[in-house]
């Protein structure tokens, strides 16, 4: 089996997690989570250095969940590495359980910040990276942003600071799966050319299918190797709820959580059934 | 104010290789220095106070410690989420350095004021909120908020205001700083009000023939209870003197306190800014006036109150 099938079998083991997650806790923006699977496995598997051995270090890359609300998929990657124990993700949402619906700060190895608020965690990376400089620490780190949270102003704040600071081993990945919570994102705000305005703001940018592992994983692979002094932003396209053809570009799953028959045909969609 | 916090952030960055300075385009030359010296620890941020506030929150986190600077209210209000989640929430040790606090920029309208800043701050789970007096307690602040494991607000003023200390004072968080001492009536002055409250009690002497007490209350949170305590069991009249609104700040602060007390002896005069926008141009000094906040109104309020 080549790698890339073995990277796909392991994002349509992660879509059943988050699936399963959502039944059992009625934790919403399920779909939101399914649409950001591929580029969560691109990041930690073959790009970024963060491993049960080295999560606890300075050292580590970061993968910065800035799109907070799809937390279900990050814990399902932390588990899937090896960093939190599985039986944990049954707990979400759950009273006394270290898993929030959305991330609280530092509550298990691997989630780097609270980001349930939109248009914090590009800013709060930019800071890391920078301490990270001064401490001649060789770190890099990937932001996953959703489309709708290019709304917030203080995103483009951030856009026009991280050039200016030289930050080539910084990227931004926006799962652009053209939805926002109760619309069209591209009605509700101008976001085109939304490429443009990345490269307009001092960004290398580019466009890739955010549901090719092997794509996403070049552009992000070239990005880092660019060195050139520059951040860069790849702009993913994607489909709200992939993977599950009745979640599938249906905004509803925004809010829905599956019930128990909703459930049955996802896993057997997905081949997990 | 300025001043002395620019000649602090050198010495401390001289011996600190931790401290970082991040400002918001303001100061113009006034971190030259800083910036010949250490330009890896400097960071112009730009007119984007949200970012610059998630930025040192990013760099506290890594064991930096970031010391953010811009005019007081862009510094809060612009940024008040930033503070509360990425700073507050995640219990990093950012200090927010607020310049030309309260009426400072009088004359540049009410969008340059911040006469709500220390109650919206002092809101925030974590936050130590710290209203130096002079130059020279400026520096003993943020030497003080360098030592101090959280989140700390800084609220300074401009440039030129009377220096009460002649010598650095020792400034422990939390620990109101006694001035001066006198009888029946204490006066808690903070930030750039203390002066002024010394001022009314020395009219307030010569009027009534005894001297009240004067008290730098540099600290509005983790708020002196001890003193307090000693203070309204002491004293007849206790007022407290900010250029900050009445509602939320140190009087504020107090009065919670005090709603919780029984048998408080002393009765309380809370004198800040009212709930209002200034809308008239004004000068620093018709500013206070407007407000009532000079010697000679504070001693006519302390005179028909106390008799």
């Amino acid at each position: 089996m080549n790698p890339g099938s073995d990277l796909a079998a392991l994002a349509t083991r992660l879509r059943g997690d988050v699936v399963k997650m959502s039944h059992r806790s009625h934790v919403s923006h399920l779909a939101s989570a399914l649409s950001c699977v591929d580029i969560v496995v691109a990041a930690y598997w073959g790009v970024l250095d963060v491993t049960a051995e080295n999560v606890g270090s300075r050292t580590r890359d970061r993968f910065v969940l800035s799109k907070g609300h799809a937390a279900p998929i990050l814990y399902a990657a932390l588990a899937r590495l090896g960093i939190i124990a599985e039986e944990t993700l049954t707990t979400i949402g759950q009273e006394g359980s270290p898993l929030a619906e959305q991330p609280a700060p530092y509550c298990v190895p691997g989630v780097e910040w609270a980001t349930g608020s939109l248009g914090h965690g590009l800013g709060v990376t930019i800071g890391i990276l920078l301490a990270a400089r001064l401490q001649k620490n060789p770190v890099k780190a990937v932001v996953l942003l959703s489309d709708g949270e290019c709304n917030e102003g203080s995103v483009w704040e951030a856009a026009m600071f991280a050039p200016s600071r030289g930050l080539d081993n910084l990227v931004v990945v926006i799962d652009f799966n053209k939805w926002q919570a109760t619309g069209r994102s591209r009605e509700i705000m101008a976001l085109d050319p939304l490429a443009a305005k990345w490269a307009a703001f001092g960004w290398h940018s580019e466009e890739v299918d955010g549901h090719d592992i092997q794509a996403l994983q070049s552009a992000m692979r070239a990005a880092f190797a660019r060195c050139d002094g520059r951040p860069s932003a790849i702009i993913a396209h994607t489909i709200k709820g992939k993977g599950v053809s009745f979640m599938e570009d249906d905004n509803n799953w925004h809010y829905l959580t599956p019930n128990d028959e909703q459930l049955a045909r996802a896993l057997e969609e997905l081949g997990l059934a | 104010m300025r001043n002395a916090f620019a000649q602090e952030i050198f010495d401390l960055a001289a011996s600190d290789e931790r401290v970082v300075l991040l400002m918001g385009d303001i100061g113009n030359r006034l971190f030259d220095k800083y910036r010949a010296q250490f330009p890896d620890r400097f960071f112009n941020c730009g007119v984007a106070e949200a970012n610059m506030v998630s930025v040192a929150a990013g760099l506290a986190s890594e064991g930096m410690r970031p010391v953010c600077y811009t005019i007081t209210p862009f510094l809060t209000y612009r940024s008040l989420e930033q503070i509360r989640v990425d700073v507050c929430y995640h219990q990093v040790p950012v200090i927010l350095v607020g310049t030309g606090s309260g009426l400072s920029y009088a004359s540049l309208g009410a969008t340059h004021h911040s006469c709500e800043d220390i109650g919206m701050l002092r809101l925030l789970p974590g936050m130590t909120v710290l209203c130096p007096a002079d130059a020279l307690e400026t520096k003993s602040c943020l030497a003080a908020a360098l030592g101090h494991p959280g989140p700390v607000y800084i609220r300074i003023g401009k440039k030129g205001e009377p220096a009460i200390h002649s010598e650095r004072p020792l400034v422990q968080i939390g620990h109101a700083f006694p001035l001066r001492s006198g009888e029946k009536i204490c006066l808690l002055g903070t930030g750039v009000m203390t002066h002024v409250a010394l001022a009314a009690a020395d009219l307030v002497s010569v009027r009534e023939g005894f001297s009240p007490s004067v008290v730098s209350f540099h600290t509005v949170k983790p708020l002196d209870e001890d003193f307090l305590a000693q203070t309204f069991a002491t004293f007849d009249l206790v007022v407290t003197i900010e250029e900050h609104s009445i509602l939320g700040g140190l009087g504020g602060s107090v009065a919670e306190w005090a709603a919780r007390q029984q048998g408080l002896r002393a009765r309380l005069m809370a004198l800040g800014t009212a709930d209002e926008f200034l809308h008239e141009t004004s000068t620093l000094k018709s500013a206070r006036r407007h407000f009532g906040l000079t010697p000679e109104r504070i001693a006519d309020r302390i005179d028909d109150s106390f008799h």
